[in-house]
């Protein structure tokens, strides 16, 4: 009985916001040395693509991006589907605390996907598969966050935004199925759990690194956000 | 339960029937959306023949959201949709009644002014089956999406354009397939499997947007 207790102490935002701080802390410097790490290997210790040149050095920040992008889309919508079905306040905060990094982190893979383009591809934009469910995934985090925007009651606005994340996230692989479908460019994935990355290995550390630092970063900004969100609500 | 939702039906039919002009104004809309195109283009018959699947399938997702935010509002207004979320049938039994009146009502006209538009852009008249039935199997799908949307919307500042951020990215599947059907057949192969994957995406949300649309009522009115 009181393991459940304990399991809960935490969903109560009174209980939650010291944590918040010091693990927000703890990651925000995790972050900062591990992208330093990361930027130092990337630019530094990795070789020159035979192919693409130092252009390529941009993966560092590309695919990291890109992975967090769409992986915190999955985390936000866990944490308003536990916040439908418990109907715990938290949940709501955190699902509104990571919108905004997911967006940022959507857009900074878009944006450097295009500067990583115009070297290699010759276009900023092409209308390739990737690229375009990169592009429909912003839109869903901004109508998330246009949605929660225009709703004035916090709670409702909560679950508002809870329904519209699970709807998204049964659509998400709807929509990058059929926009694959649709048109493919993009050159495959160069990291796969199942084979041997097609890499040198001190570029693989170097976006591990990146990849890491950008979870940490992510923790952490979602966690100080989320605690704006408990002060302001509270 | 099916006598609610055959209720539910008949009376949202009648109310479009006695404001006829709200009906007209989306078809109206449809047109000349699609009319503007060879404005803006130029008037080239082939480069019309390839756009004319994109354009009608763009107009037809514009107007169907544009005729969204009746869906639930004057409902929402006078206190009708609360009764019938108090009422004895269920919420999604409701839910998926109003969506097909209104597909009833703004859907099934624009398939079938379709072909009309289709001429305009002098697209060969086998792809015409083609058209109406990705068509016909496409707008309950854009119906059912979008009312969720609409659901969520409900009494909100800055309804309609936040309505349609929030739905038009998830009409992108459907967008895809459906034009993909036309162009299939305009490049003279089969288009069975988009058909087939439309007609798929129309069993899925007709199964489980009901739901979600019930339980986006349940949060916008409480």
């Amino acid at each position: 009985m009181s393991a459940t207790i304990k399991w809960f102490w935490f969903a109560s935002p009174q209980s939650f916001f010291p944590l918040a701080g010091t693990i927000a802390r703890v990651c925000w410097l995790g972050a900062a040395l591990l992208a330093g790490a990361g930027l130092y290997v990337g630019f530094f210790v990795a070789p020159t693509d035979a192919q693409q040149g130092e252009a390529y050095r941009i993966i560092f920040i590309h695919v990291p991006a890109a992975w967090m992008s769409m992986f915190l889309y999955l985390v936000m919508a866990s944490w308003a589907a536990i916040g439908l079905a418990l109907n715990t306040r938290l949940s709501g905060m955190m699902a509104s605390a990571i919108a905004p990094t997911g967006a940022l982190f959507t857009f900074i893979a878009l944006w450097t996907g295009a500067l990583w383009g115009r070297p290699t591809w010759g276009a900023y934009w092409v209308w390739d598969a990737r690229l375009t469910s990169e592009l429909v995934l912003l839109f869903l985090y901004l109508g998330f966050m246009a949605l929660q925007a225009a709703i004035d009651d916090p709670r409702r606005a909560d679950r508002a935004g809870a329904l519209l994340a699970i709807v998204g996230v049964v659509n998400v692989p709807i929509i990058y199925y059929s926009v694959q479908w649709w048109n493919t460019l993009h050159q495959g994935a160069s990291v796969s759990l199942t084979r041997a990355p097609s890499m040198a290995s001190t570029m693989l550390t170097g976006m591990l690194l990146m990849a890491l630092a950008f979870w940490l970063y992510s923790i952490a900004a979602a966690l100080t956000r989320v605690r704006c969100i408990i002060l302001e609500r509270e | 339960m099916i006598a609610a939702a055959r209720c539910v039906v008949a009376r949202d039919l009648l109310l479009a029937l006695r404001r006829r002009s709200d009906v007209a104004t989306a078809l109206l809309f449809f047109v000349i959306v699609a009319s503007l195109f060879p404005l803006g283009i130029g008037a080239e018959p082939n480069l019309l023949r390839a756009i004319a699947p994109g354009v009608i399938w763009v107009a037809a997702l514009l107007s169907s959201m544009l005729s969204l935010g009746r869906l639930f509002a004057a409902d929402h207004a006078d206190g009708t949709l609360e009764q019938m979320l108090l009422g004895a049938a269920p919420a999604g039994v409701v839910a998926a009644a109003k969506v097909l009146a209104h597909w009833l009502v703004s859907g099934l006209p624009l398939v079938a002014i379709a072909p009309l538009i289709a001429l305009q852009y002098d697209l060969p008249a086998p792809l015409y089956g083609t058209l109406v039935l990705s068509l016909l199997l496409g707008t309950p799908v854009l119906s059912l999406i979008g009312a969720v949307g609409a659901a969520l919307t409900l009494g909100l500042r800055g309804g309609g354009v936040l309505l349609s951020l929030l739905v038009l990215p998830l009409y992108v599947p459907v967008l895809i397939f459906g034009a993909g059907s036309v162009d299939m057949a305009a490049a003279g192969l089969s288009p069975q499997g988009q058909l087939q994957l439309l007609a798929a995406m129309l069993v899925t949300s007709a199964a489980f947007a009901p739901w979600a649309i019930a339980a986006a009522l349940r949060i916008s009115t409480e």
